[in-house]
């Protein structure tokens, strides 16, 4: 089945065009890397696909439209810098509003809902620091926490944005195997990623955006030395390393 | 009940409910938009008493939420097309405050309405001004409509706590989980709005602010929790106007001045003892040991 199916998306800040009619569709329980150079729009045609960045043109449908009710259906993994870490809240609080859109008005989380916000931290190694005060994480910490947040949602489809960028080497290695549970659960889901070294190794389909569509399809076929280069333009160095492109 | 203890509570129900209110709205990065619905208010009431040529609480409310809502919508509206969101609130607020003050020097005239009680209130006249409740008695008109107000302000928030947890914190993955952020953000002006318009009578617009704000901000110093933040700002406005009326009655000067001056004393206080973020448990303690 489609995951995702964006038709003639189109989105502007002011009067500046950020996408120019993109159409492509995602299958079911692939993991897609969004890769294309700053300022691209990969941020915004997520925000846009999720309706949290109005769309000029265009038309996005889910699982063929077959969703009666998208929420609970949907991840979103936000980039780091967001939301304000000095909320007052911890850790465990954070994850469990990933299950707020499970729980139902006028009512609060209960035992059951912090067991199941619990068992997420213990997946990206985050349990022991459960009761900490947000503002006392670091970088990767937080990222994990997002992380703890999306899988306690058990969304079909994520998108996150940026999840690999500045953090320590645990935390990669968390991600990776994150990744790699909900793919095996046959989850679809988006990143957007910059190191473009690790794109092979994380993805199996490849998206190149750079306002609009260069290329979507699997990474053997879309990584390619000519769609980069068509998607950076003259901005593309290849650090006299241009194997990782031509062992594809 | 004695005159003194009239205004005690009618103080306390102020620093209550714009306690309250003001955890949010300093958590939402909001607090000049609180200094701006204070002001639009006035051309809610005044508009309203045009209308209905009455000051009675229902029409007043009213007025002021309309006007706090048309203020909220006029600032986002500006933002959208690209003007910047402390510009907007400036522009915004002062226009529709300009037409609220001339509606009153022209129009209004000679009514119980003037620029001066809209400003700084007057909570000494408020224990004369009573309506009779069936159970309680006679009460004072203001604190009725505080007790209804801070009884909406608490019912609200609990009622939608976990909805105001997360849209104030991560409007995104809010708008990912269904939860209509917008909305939220209007039904929020709406609270700030009939708040500021209760406590309008007894500290005016001005002041207002200040009950608004700093027990919220001094809150934020003394704790990393929301519901203790909640606890904390309502306590801590409520102590406030209690001790600030004592000093008005002790310095024999404005009681809303006073009440609003307190609500500093306990900021610049949490701001020094604060045990969570105040300067000095930053040379008691290293980072992570609390």
């Amino acid at each position: 089945m489609t995951a995702l199916t964006v038709k003639n998306l189109s989105s502007a800040y002011q009067k500046k065009i950020v996408l120019d009619s993109l159409t492509f569709s995602i299958e079911e329980g692939t993991l897609t890397g969004v890769v294309g150079p700053n300022g691209a729009g990969k941020s915004t045609m997520i925000k846009a696909i999720l309706g949290l960045q109005p769309k000029m043109t265009g038309s996005i449908e889910f699982f063929n439209g077959k969703l009666k009710k998208l929420t609970n259906h949907l991840g979103y993994v936000p980039q780091r810098g967001a939301v304000d870490w000095d909320f007052p809240t911890n850790v465990l609080d954070v994850v469990t509003m990933g299950l707020y859109g499970q729980i139902g008005w006028f009512q609060y989380p209960g035992k059951k809902h912090r067991q199941l916000a619990f068992e997420a931290l213990e997946k990206v190694n985050m349990a022991e620091y459960a009761n900490r005060q947000i503002s006392q994480l670091s970088g990767g910490q937080q990222q994990r926490v997002f992380l703890a947040r999306a899988l306690v949602q058990d969304a079909d489809l994520y998108f996150m944005d940026e999840p690999f960028a500045g953090v320590d080497a645990k935390t990669e290695k968390t991600i990776i195997a994150v990744l790699k549970e909900l793919k095996s659960k046959g989850k679809t889901v988006l990143v957007v990623h910059h190191d473009l070294q690790t794109v092979p190794a994380y993805f199996d389909h490849v998206l190149l955006l750079n306002k609009q569509l260069i290329a979507y399809g699997p990474t053997n076929e879309t990584f390619t030395k000519s769609f980069l280069k068509k998607t950076y333009g003259g901005e593309i160095h290849w650090m006299g390393s241009d194997q990782f492109v031509e062992s594809l | 009940m004695s005159y003194t203890a009239w205004i005690l509570i009618t103080g306390s129900l102020v620093g209550i409910s714009c306690g309250l209110v003001g955890v949010l709205l300093i958590l939402r990065k909001m607090a000049m938009m609180a200094d701006a619905i204070s002001h639009t208010v006035l051309l809610g009431i005044v508009s309203a008493y045009l209308i209905s040529s009455s000051l009675d609480g229902g029409s007043m409310l009213i007025g002021a939420m309309l006007a706090g809502l048309l203020t909220a919508w006029l600032v986002q509206w500006f933002e959208s097309t690209g003007i910047h969101s402390d510009a907007a609130i400036g522009v915004v607020f002062t226009t529709l405050f300009a037409i609220g003050v001339i509606l009153i020097s022209t129009s209004v005239g000679n009514v119980h309405l003037d620029v001066n009680h809209a400003l700084m209130g007057e909570i000494s006249f408020i224990p004369w001004n009573t309506v009779d409740v069936p159970i309680a008695g006679s009460i004072p008109q203001a604190t009725l409509l505080l007790m209804i107000i801070t009884l909406l302000v608490i019912v609200v928030i609990a009622l939608f706590y976990k909805e105001w947890k997360v849209t104030t914190f991560d409007p995104a993955l809010a708008a990912s989980l269904g939860i209509p952020v917008l909305l939220m953000h209007y039904v929020f002006m709406t609270l700030v709005s009939v708040t500021t318009v209760a406590a309008f009578d007894a500290v005016g617009a001005i002041m207002v602010v200040a009950m608004l704000i700093t027990p919220a901000a001094a809150a934020n110093l003394w704790t990393d929790k929301l519901i203790t933040m909640f606890i904390l700002s309502a306590a801590f406005g409520a102590f406030a106007s209690c001790v600030g009326y004592g000093l008005a009655i002790w310095l024999d000067t404005s009681i809303s001045g006073s009440m609003a001056f307190a609500t500093g004393i306990l900021f610049a206080i949490s701001y020094l003892f604060g045990p969570k973020h105040g300067q000095l448990s930053k040379w008691f303690y290293k980072p992570g040991e609390i």
